[in-house]
């Protein structure tokens, strides 16, 4: 199913949180919702799980609108709130039971949607403790669980990992990459390394406007400009070293960050392949080459220009 | 209706889960029975077989223990933020709003049956009118229900559950005494109005035996606007 978001315009008495954005998500993509705080995720995420109603704008999930069928767009979406409220006196069983009968699944079936989610967010070993009593990582399961239950086409989660531990992190993301192969998947968050390992695609958005709207790799490889490379040469005088690294075809720009430890870092022309200029200057002159370390543009510096002003 | 019946047995389940309902059952029924058969003008002391006392005890009870059942109601799913789940599930606001609504009655209900042993007794010891009884249950029935609605719209407005439980005995206390105080100083369309809004002449009247359908209508008419504005207070939620 997808999720197509029409010149959605949501404001909080003067101020606009959403202004204006449109875009569209396909089935099996999963879209990285980016941005920094305030900037209109919740929002935006809140509007397609029906719960806030648009200023304007319409957003359609299939053939569904939220504003004049909300009940089937509710049928269709697994939803996970920002910081993931859930009914804490019950127990998971409970409480995955309640959500399941309420998505309207039949008494037949509600027994094996409840295995299966129990077994896909890998709770069994917990499914009679009561929610209060669970772990942070293990309440974010939960949310997760109840989120699925129905087997939905499309899942709407904010903020999925938020306060989870390293490892937690890296077996929410796995499960909603395994989820998001046939679903219409929509995160959001502000770690950009989460939605960089993923998401297909992202979408930044700052101030209630889209800035950025790319696969990661396209918008990498648009932020890339020169390939830089950080060095440690030993074994020669720095004048000698910086005079003879400046020289070096394809260079552009050199540095020398520390003297006392002869690092140096080299900016130079894309693809002039620096990093073998520089170990042959060293064998030239018989200098030791201990360190060489190309440095990428990362997301986060991508993040940054598009974000501040 | 499953819908409902879904969400208001979840709420059910919650209150004997927190012992709120134990707690209630215990207190309300210690007290009425202890008013009624022990204290004051009991039971004994007017010397006939009638449950009025309980009546009377029962309706003073009920208006301070009803709005602590209903406090957290809505209140709470606002401050834990999972009213942004519940009504995210394929459910309307309305549906929230009546079946939480019902799983308060059903516990007050559930502490009315508890006092049969009252009926059996008195009318053990006399010639108890079963018509009374019967008109008697059905007020206290009635003045629950528009507590409840009471109570339910004013933990919709906000997180607190405190706010709410005095907010609740505050509007409650104009329908048992206000309306009545102001009424009376007043002749014409505007002493008529105010009378009619006071619960007590409604009480009075059906715990006697009389079931007018005028004040079936107060009562019922009560009711439903406070779920109304109840509901109306999820939806503006929505539109923040």
């Amino acid at each position: 199913m997808d999720i197509i978001v029409e010149k959605l315009i949501k404001s909080y008495g003067l101020q606009k949180a959403v202004d204006n954005i449109s875009f569209k998500v396909k089935t099996g993509e999963i879209l990285g919702f980016l941005g920094p705080n305030g900037a209109g995720k919740t929002t935006t995420m809140k509007a397609i799980s029906t719960f806030l109603i648009p200023d304007s704008g319409n957003i359609f999930v299939g053939n569904y609108s939220v504003t004049k069928n909300a009940e089937d767009v509710k049928q269709n979406i697994g939803y996970l709130p920002e910081n993931n409220p859930l009914y804490e006196d019950m127990p998971v069983i409970d409480y995955l039971k309640f959500v399941g009968e309420l998505q309207g699944i039949s008494k037949d079936g509600i027994y094996d949607s409840l295995l299966n989610v129990i077994d896909t967010c890998g709770l069994e070993a917990e499914k009679h403790k009561k929610i209060s009593e669970l772990s942070k990582g293990y309440k974010q399961r939960v949310g997760l669980a109840q989120a699925l239950i129905h087997n939905p086409e499309v899942l709407i989660l904010d903020e999925p990992t938020t306060g989870l531990d390293p490892n937690q992190i890296v077996e929410i993301r796995d499960l909603i990459r395994q989820i998001g192969k046939e679903k219409t998947v929509i995160l959001s968050s502000h770690i950009l390394a989460e939605v960089e390992a993923t998401c297909d695609r992202i979408l930044i958005i700052n101030k209630g406007k889209i800035v950025a709207d790319d696969t990661t790799i396209d918008l990498r490889k648009q932020a890339q400009g020169n390939d830089i490379v950080n060095v440690k040469v030993e074994g020669g005088d720095i004048n000698e070293i910086y005079e003879e690294l400046k020289n070096l075809p394809g260079a552009l720009i050199v540095d020398i960050v520390d003297s006392e430890n002869y690092r140096f870092q080299i900016d130079s022309v894309p693809k002039s392949s620096i990093a073998k200029s520089v170990f042959n200057a060293c064998v030239r002159n018989n200098w030791v080459l201990t360190e060489l370390i190309p440095i990428e543009t990362k997301l986060e510096d991508i993040f940054k220009e598009l974000t501040t002003e | 209706m499953t819908k409902i019946w879904i969400i208001t047995k979840r709420e059910l389940q919650s209150y004997f889960d927190s012992l709120m309902a134990y707690i209630l059952l215990i207190l309300f029924l210690g007290f009425s029975g202890f008013f009624t058969w022990l204290y004051g003008s009991d039971i004994f002391f007017i010397k006939q077989a009638t449950l009025m006392p309980f009546f009377n005890i029962a309706y003073w009870t009920l208006f301070f223990f009803i709005p602590a059942l209903t406090m957290r109601l809505l209140s709470e799913e606002n401050r834990m933020g999972t009213i942004e789940l519940l009504l995210t599930k394929p459910v309307s606001n309305w549906q929230v709003v009546v079946a939480k609504y019902l799983a308060s009655l059903l516990l007050i209900i559930i502490a009315f049956l508890l006092t049969t042993p009252y009926i059996i007794s008195v009318s053990s010891m006399g010639n108890l009118d079963m018509g009374q009884v019967f008109s008697g249950y059905l007020a206290l029935v009635l003045f629950s229900s528009m507590m409840i609605g009471i109570g339910l719209f004013t933990s919709s407005i906000g997180s607190n559950q405190i706010v709410s439980y005095l907010l609740a005995l505050f509007i409650g206390i104009f329908f048992q005494v206000i309306f009545q105080m102001l009424g009376q100083g007043l002749v014409g369309l505007s002493g008529h109005i105010l009378d009619y809004l006071s619960t007590v002449s409604h009480f009075e009247s059906m715990i006697r035996g009389v079931i007018d359908s005028r004040d079936v209508i107060f009562f019922a008419g009560i009711t439903f606007l406070s779920l109304v504005f109840a509901e109306i207070m999820l939806i503006k939620k929505r539109f923040a």
